[in-house]
């Protein structure tokens, strides 16, 4: 784990009209480091997140990424970034390999063939690299966004709800990709609503509430009742 | 050069969806037949005032073809947040802009043909040595279509009433090019020499010229996001 | 200083409206309905600097970002479609008592009628966008393309009605050397251009203010 945090979160405050999401957010996020961030539905979580993957502009406040700001100057920042939304990334249409090679094209790596059979192979498509992505379950879709983050090594990955809608299998498979992900020196910052054994790739968690990290403690220190019970606690707080 | 690789990437990738899905290509087929048929209900009777208003219902048949196909554009990426993908995507945005526009004016060039031949064989009109003129008319006109017509798209996509703001964005603007090219096309129709239609020819160019860097020095700003 | 601006266009509009109706001679073919052409003309060259200033202001607001370049383009489409809106409704009352017709598609009417329904478009594209910023950004790159499309549509329309047409009948009369009209049409346009420049003045500091309240 490296020692300064490559994503700096400094007071941020985000309004949406006369509401105030975020109001003095601050969070760090240091390579080889996976944070869950934890809390009740509109607390803001995904605006953070789209805050940094420089999708929407802070009211006040900073966050930086390696450096550099996500709002002053975004074209720096979305070469690092490796973003899993709700939505997969995927064109129905076009077939697992296509998808791939179009998405890396578009993010400017030079991906050949082989660097593309590799990262189908890492998540398991490799057998259905020609099929069309309409034939997919959910599992297999995020399992195609996950090789596409995969292949442009980001140095930040923002997931949201990575584990939604997977079976215990494809959770034990992401928990693995994750792992290695950090082990690459890749920041992670991960929303969640799961409890489980989900949260063992977290090596922190963060509780969001009232616009700000009411939380943000080592997981180690706490077991899943812990968890549990701050979460509740926590996450009742209102603006 | 990867801006080259990028525009056709994304070219690439509207065609090939379009191909396999055909969504697109089916309504503007079957849009083309209904045109016909109400042209033909509305005007076939009287052969003397159908060649009248000819160029003018030609170009009125690609024109609402075009807002067809334009105002789609960019619903495929509205599945599965691909949009997000597109605006995150690092580098000059305008690889995008251009890569949409070649997969846009090759749809719309198709389906020009198809209506141009369904009128010269239900109508029975003799295009002969109007070809080559018609052609670049043709070609000049939809550029500057789909020029302005996917910039348009791109501003609405993500917009409440995109379908009724899209045309009333778009058609004030276009006015230029549409008399152009009707007029153009009156000319040729008429046997005119190239001579005498050359100043709506000009205008064309100026047009396309215009609205295609335009549209490139902008389209980073219109998908900021 | 908007105080002022007010006044001076109280001023200017009630010296246009003495000159429009007792200095100006009155006209011998039209009669007194001629006079209207002392606010048709001002309001339609005044919308014309609107759509100037809009353009303009878009262009700072995509080089710099800065809010209030986009409040003044947001202001000037309002005043500059309403000025022309008005023009055409004058044009209109002239017209019908004057040539026998409410409208005609010759070629000023047709490049002023689609400038109109361009810069309507503007507005509407406002009104539906909710997030103000990107509102400005989509409105800077709609307000440029508007703006270079101008000259094309003047062209393409006038070749359309002079080409193999005999040129249009339906031209403000007498501009040619008589002072007598000019001076009164100039006391309007200054009026009225004071009074693009007040309501642009007073609906810039009522978006500053609605800006405010919402942070």
């Amino acid at each position: 784990m490296s020692l300064d945090p490559i994503v700096r979160v400094s007071d941020l405050r985000k309004v949406f009209g006369l509401v105030r999401v975020l109001d003095g957010l601050s969070l760090d996020v240091h390579g080889g480091e996976a944070v869950a961030l934890l809390g009740a539905n509109g607390a803001g979580k995904t605006t953070l997140l789209k805050i940094l993957a420089t999708l929407v502009r802070p009211t006040r406040g900073t966050a930086t990424i390696a450096g550099h700001d996500v709002a002053r100057a975004p074209e720096s920042v979305r070469p690092l970034l490796g973003v899993v939304a709700h939505g997969a990334w995927v064109y129905d249409d076009l077939t697992a390999r296509e998808n791939l090679k179009f998405w890396s094209t578009l993010g400017g790596l030079h991906a050949d063939g082989d660097d593309l059979a590799a990262a189908l192979a890492g998540v398991g498509l490799d057998r259905v690299a020609d099929a069309r992505v309409r034939t997919f379950s959910a599992g297999m879709k995020r399992r195609l966004s996950l090789a596409r983050v995969m292949l442009a090594r980001p140095r930040v990955l923002l997931l949201d709800e990575p584990f939604a809608g997977l079976d215990q299998r494809a959770k034990k498979w992401l928990e693995e990709r994750l792992e290695a992900l950090k082990a690459s020196g890749a920041a992670l910052l991960m929303v969640t609503h799961s409890f489980g054994r989900e949260l063992g790739v977290a090596d922190r968690l963060a509780v969001l509430a009232g616009g700000r990290i009411a939380l943000d403690t080592p997981r180690g220190s706490l077991g899943p009742d812990d968890i549990q019970r701050l979460y509740a606690v926590h996450a009742e707080e209102t603006l | 050069m990867s801006y080259a690789r990028r525009a056709l990437a994304v070219a690439w990738k509207d065609l090939a969806v379009e191909r396999r899905s055909k969504e697109t290509l089916n309504a503007l087929v079957f849009f083309s037949l209904l045109l016909l048929f109400v042209f033909q209900f509305t005007l076939g009777g009287d052969r003397e005032r159908l060649a009248a208003v000819l160029p003018g219902v030609l170009w009125l048949g690609f024109v609402l073809s075009a807002l067809l196909a334009l105002g789609r554009t960019f619903l495929v990426e509205r599945e599965h947040d691909c949009w997000e993908g597109l605006l995150l995507a690092p580098g000059d945005k305008s690889a995008i802009y251009l890569g949409k526009l070649v997969g846009n004016l090759a749809l719309m060039l198709v389906v020009e043909a198809l209506v141009l031949g369904l009128f010269v064989v239900f109508f029975d009109i003799d295009l002969g040595r109007a070809m080559p003129g018609l052609l670049a008319v043709v070609l000049l006109g939809t550029l500057g279509l789909a020029a302005v017509g996917t910039l348009f798209a791109a501003m609405t996509a993500n917009v409440r009433a995109r379908e009724l703001l899209f045309p009333v964005l778009l058609l004030p603007v276009q006015v230029p090019v549409l008399l152009a090219t009707v007029k153009a096309t009156e000319g040729l129709l008429l046997g005119e020499p190239l001579g005498a239609i050359a100043h709506w020819v000009k205008l064309l160019v100026a047009a396309d010229v215009i609205y295609v860097v335009v549209s490139v020095l902008t389209f980073d700003v219109v998908l900021e996001g | 200083m908007v105080r002022t601006l007010g006044w001076l266009t109280v001023a200017g509009l009630l010296a246009g409206l003495v000159m429009a109706f007792g200095v100006a001679p009155r006209e011998v073919t039209q009669g007194n309905v001629q006079r209207i052409m002392y606010v048709h003309v001002p309001l339609i060259l005044a919308s014309y600097l609107a759509f100037g200033v809009l353009a303009l202001a878009s262009i700072v607001y995509l080089i710099r970002r800065d809010a209030v370049a986009d409040r003044v383009a947001h202001a000037s489409g309002e005043v500059g479609v309403m000025f022309v809106g008005l023009g055409i409704a004058t044009g209109s009352i002239w017209g019908k008592p004057t040539w026998g017709t409410w409208w005609t598609w010759d070629a000023r009417l047709t490049s002023v009628a689609i400038l109109f329904v361009m810069y309507l478009g503007y507005l509407l594209l406002r009104g539906t966008i909710d997030d103000p910023e990107r509102a400005a950004r989509y409105c800077a790159v709609l307000g440029i393309v508007a703006a270079l499309d101008i000259p094309l549509v003047h062209f393409s329309v006038y070749w359309w009605r002079t080409l193999h047409q005999p040129p249009s009948l339906m031209k403000p009369g007498g501009f040619t050397g008589s002072s007598a009209i000019l001076w009164p049409l100039l006391v309007n346009l200054l009026a009225f251009v004071l009074l693009y420049a007040y309501f642009v003045a007073r609906r810039i500091r009522l978006l500053c203010a609605e800006a405010e309240a919402a942070a």
